[in-house]
């Protein structure tokens, strides 16, 4: 099947156009149809996904499964996955069963909502596999709609600010970014995204109005690229949008959002910014790298002070993102696969944290803290679920939190001691924040009259559990499964930064002894 | 040759002639009661020319020793302009005749406002320029008023004539500052006169006269102002009109004007209307936010679209006008399709305009809902909507031309301007339980608007070959 690909991103979409053109009404029956027509399509695009993990060749570098059309504008329609992104392919099909099943219990207008999911699928999918730069414009930027949506149909009591925030928030970064995809058009002549890995943009200073431009084009292309990342990532200082919309969204939507939708950024860093813009990513790491610092500490300390439990694993999102980017931008090889590895292993992790969350306030409406405390004695199959996932957020050697973390400071050790060490003082925020967390929740007496009732998870709930802990186990004693299907990749991909920064003059940061 | 210059305007000598045939016609048969089928055959006789000049179009033909172009960017402009005059009467003909308002004059004013546009895209010389002009502008004034004994109506024909003829005067002053200068009204004249590089002073007056007279018509700032109240004021369908074909002509002379005849000095006008558009852009955005009135609206919407396109005016290309042509094309498409809805918007019988009255639209008619949600993301820009690529289009040229800050401050409006059609969308979808509107229930009007949204989606296969043919038409007038 030469046209795998294709298959993949756009089965959930034509899903969606069979729920939208055949099925009518809003009885019972026609809500179980819609429900599970969007199960059996993700499912099935899981299972088809599987054909590209299985066709993968792991030790070729470069892009396999290539698929590729003209389309307008001497654009081209190019898809194609390399090590890097085959994973995130196979994150966002593995988690879409999984929020379809979690989205089991919606009752308000089900036709729409499950086709605003498998729209959603399509686009995330599609921003993976691009291999023109519109092509991924068009993906990326259009996810903004169906979940703009489903924020404000189907959240909670201040979704009207949060869905206005999110797109407004997502809409400024990414437009910054098409005016750098123009000049790139302009520049390089072509967006293919193959062809602008190997072309070198300016890297000359040039001045501005009078300042001094350091790195020239590629800085201002890097920075344009970075407005539309960062937000997306998110980091501090533009992560304001994220604890708003996470609160807001319906439980599907967080999982969604944390799991899939914040991988973007990432991977927009890995795909753009250190391929094509060597010299400005040089130019700016030590930015990033506090940035991530400041990140990881603050907005932990952010966490420690929440009262309403999906800001404060929204919170712990964003200094997970935070070593994320750190891992990055050490740009070396356990710094760049542990940076992977995290925002796989956080996908699993975060997506679990707000379906628990979502268990229990499918049950009490309420996500304060305080309205809850002693359900270990009513549920204790949730007490211990909860405390796998928990554990696993505060990187606990054993489960997938801990490999990432661990491999992303390793990374930044050899680069910058200094960030490495307030990094890791994120550690022990993270235990701190999270096992206060735990304790108020699920530990202490049952005193609360309302929860005296509240029942333990039904069947559909553990099963919808059981895949991710196997998945966060897995990869937490057998990380060489994700490492080895990345590690060509990443490797080339530095050998190529580190090569373009040696031909523009840049000595690289690995070349240096550490300073401190 | 008299004969091959009367064959080359034969679709406008066609349209004359339908036009006092169906006046006389009417006025000695049933009056209004023949309006309908004056409507139909009007909207018919376009249809049957755009495809016409469309499809059998060829070559560069010039006519009257230069003073009439019949080019491939006057026919590109043509078809858009017939086929949305068209679309436009047949909207508007089941809204008209429920309110009384379908006298026998409306289809005969639109027709001869129609022949006045695709004179103004086709002028080769300032006379013809300001007699398209002229023919257009009277047309509009009187369909503008067609309610007479609404106040809101009469004030929008009388505000849009007396501001009309100010920029008129303008436009006419400017013409003769440039005749005096150049010693002649052909472009092709003025265009060895202005030479290469920069102009004379006196040219340069007339120009920047021109210019204004221009930017009036299109409805760029800072000559915007009667936009909204016009557009509040006049009936709806007028409205549509106003919105679509009209800024096609303008647009198609505007750009004819810069290239033909002011072409080698691209230099001097180039920053000047990179100013227009991006203020455009940003009143555009701004001054819409505020606004519950969907008419109001569109019409700040439609100057800031309109700053968009002046972008590709802007950057002098032929590339800028191939990028100018598709954006009018797609604005257009989306503009039917916006307006077929706001037709649509009614309770007990009467029309509606306040946005805040689509409470929970989509509850009660999902599917027209859905539409205008594809629209109102397509008219914001949002990929993968048609919407997008008119902006990248437009960007692009100006990149390519040197005016970074120009797109860079095209995509900040842009992000503005989102908000204010995202505001309608929470209406329609996140609203309060209130008493909704009941949709009118013309499959036309459906069929409008639902043709337009899908071409929204489905554009972004190819844009229906749009690109070519605007490719096409753009190298006939920058050479």
């Amino acid at each position: 099947m030469d046209n795998l690909l294709s298959i993949v991103t756009f089965l959930p979409a034509a899903a969606a156009a069979i729920l939208a053109v055949f099925l009518k009404g809003e009885d019972k029956a026609a809500q179980r149809n819609a429900k599970w027509l969007a199960l059996i399509a993700t499912s099935a695009t899981f299972v088809v996904s599987l054909f590209i993990l299985a066709q993968f060749d792991r030790s070729n570098t470069g892009f396999q499964l290539v698929e590729e059309r003209p389309w307008l504008l001497g654009l081209t329609y190019k898809l194609g996955v390399d090590g890097i992104s085959v994973l995130f392919v196979m994150l966002t099909t593995f988690m879409m069963p999984l929020v379809i099943a979690a989205s089991w219990e919606v009752e308000n207008r089900v036709k729409e909502y499950m086709i605003a999911f498998l729209l959603l699928e399509t686009l995330m999918l599609g921003v993976f596999m691009a291999l023109d730069l519109v092509l991924f414009y068009l993906f990326f930027e259009a996810g903004l709609i169906p979940m703009f949506l489903i924020i404000g149909i189907w959240g909670g009591k201040n979704r009207i600010y949060a869905s206005f925030k999110f797109f407004l928030y997502t809409f400024l970064g990414s437009v910054l970014m098409l005016v750098a995809m123009v000049a790139m058009y302009a520049d390089a002549g072509t967006t293919d995204i193959t062809k602008l890995m190997v072309h070198r943009f300016g890297s000359e200073d040039f001045s501005i109005l009078g300042i001094q431009i350091v790195g020239g084009m590629q800085t201002l292309l890097f920075l344009a690229f970075f407005a539309s990342f960062a937000v997306k990532m998110p980091m501090w200082p533009v992560h304001t949008w994220l604890p708003d919309a996470h609160v807001q969204a319906p439980t599907a939507g967080s999982v969604v959002l944390a799991a899939i939708l914040l991988k973007m950024g990432g991977y927009g860093f890995l795909r753009f910014s250190l391929p094509m813009f060597p010299v400005g990513a040089d130019v700016m790491t030590p930015l990033v790298l506090w940035m991530s610092a400041i990140a990881i500490v603050y907005t932990s300390l952010v966490a420690l002070v929440q009262e309403d439990m999906k800001k404060l694993i929204a919170y712990s999102s964003v200094a997970h993102m935070g070593y994320v980017t750190m891992g990055i931008f050490a740009a070396n090889q356990q710094g760049i696969d542990g940076a992977i590895f995290q925002m796989l292993s956080h996908g699993f992790i975060s997506g679990a944290l707000f379906l628990c969350v979502g268990v229990i306030y499918d049950r009490m409406h309420t996500r304060d803290i305080d309205a809850y405390g002693g359900l270990v004695t009513r549920m204790p199959a949730y007490a211990l679920v909860f405390m796998f996932f928990t554990m696993a957020n505060v990187g606990l050697p054993g489960t997938s939190g801990f490999v990432g973390e661990f491999l992303t400071l390793m990374g930044i050790f050899q680069e910058n001691t200094w960030v490495a060490a307030i990094a890791t003082s994120g550690v022990i925020f993270s235990a701190a924040y999270a096992l206060w967390l735990y304790r108020r929740v699920v530990f202490g007496d049952l005193i609360k009259e309302a929860l005296k009732t509240i029942n333990d998870m039904n069947r559909r709930e553990k099963w919808i559990f059981a895949p991710l802990i196997v998945m966060t186990l897995y990869l937490g004693v057998y990380p060489a499964a994700v490492t080895d299907l990345i590690g060509p990749s990443v490797e080339a991909l530095i050998s190529n930064y580190d090569t373009a920064l040696a031909e523009a003059g840049v000595s690289t940061a690995v070349a240096e002894a550490p300073k401190h | 040759m008299t004969s091959a210059d009367l064959n080359i305007i034969l679709p406008e000598i066609i349209l004359a002639l339908f036009a006092m045939g169906g006046l006389m016609a009417a006025v000695y048969t049933g009056k209004d009661r023949v309006a309908g089928l004056l409507t139909w055959a009007a909207a018919a006789l376009m249809l049957v020319l755009g495809a016409y000049i469309g499809l059998t179009g060829r070559g560069d033909n010039v006519a009257f020793g230069g003073m009439f172009n019949d080019d491939g960017f006057a026919r590109f402009a043509k078809v858009a302009i017939l086929l949305s005059g068209a679309a436009v009467l047949v909207m508007s003909q089941d809204y008209m005749a429920r309110r009384g308002l379908l006298r026998f004059e409306y289809p005969v004013l639109v027709v001869l406002s129609v022949i006045g546009m695709m004179m103004m895209v086709s002028a080769g010389d300032l006379i013809a320029l300001y007699m398209g002009l002229e023919l257009q502008s009277l047309a509009l004034y009187v369909v503008a008023s067609l309610r007479r004994d609404s106040a809101r109506s009469t004030e929008a024909g009388l505000k849009y004539f007396v501001l009309g003829a100010l920029s008129s005067g303008l436009l006419l002053y400017g013409a003769s500052l440039v005749y005096g200068y150049s010693g002649t009204t052909l472009f092709s004249g003025i265009i060895t006169a202005t030479g290469e590089g920069h102009t004379s002073l006196g040219l340069l007056l007339g120009l920047v006269f021109m210019i204004s007279g221009l930017a009036f018509k299109v409805s760029a700032v800072p000559f915007h102002m009667w936009t909204p109240d016009v557009y509040e004021g006049s009936p709806t369908p007028v409205t549509a009109f106003f919105a679509t074909a009209p800024k096609m002509a303008a647009m198609g002379l505007f750009a004819r004007l810069m290239h033909d005849a002011f072409g080698g000095v691209t230099g001097d006008w180039g920053q000047v209307i990179a100013l227009i558009s991006v203020l455009s852009m940003f009143l555009g955005a701004i001054a819409a936010i505020g606004q519950t009135n969907i008419k109001r609206l569109m019409a700040y919407s439609s100057i800031a679209h309109m700053g968009y396109a002046l972008m590709g005016l802007a950057a002098g290309t032929q590339f800028g006008i191939q990028a100018l042509l598709i954006y009018m094309a797609i604005y257009i498409t989306m503009n039917i399709g916006t307006f077929a809805f706001i037709l649509s918007m009614e309770r007990d019988g009467a029309p509606v305009t306040d946005i805040r009255s689509l409470n929970l639209y989509a509850r009660a008619e999902p599917g027209r809902a859905l539409a205008m949600l594809i629209l109102l993301f397509s008219l914001a820009g949002v990929p993968p909507l048609v919407g997008f690529f008119g902006k990248f289009y437009v960007l692009r040229a100006a990149y390519d031309a040197g005016l970074a800050w120009l797109a860079i401050a095209g995509v900040i409006a842009s992000v503005i301007g989102a908000f204010y059609y995202l505001r309608i969308v929470f209406f329609m979808y996140f609203g309060q339980e209130g008493e909704t509107l009941q949709a009118n229930r013309s499959p036309i009007l459906w069929l409008f608007l639902m043709g337009s949204a899908a071409a929204m989606l489905f554009g972004v296969v190819n844009l229906f070959g749009i690109e070519g043919a605007a490719a096409a038409a753009a190298a006939t007038l920058v050479q």
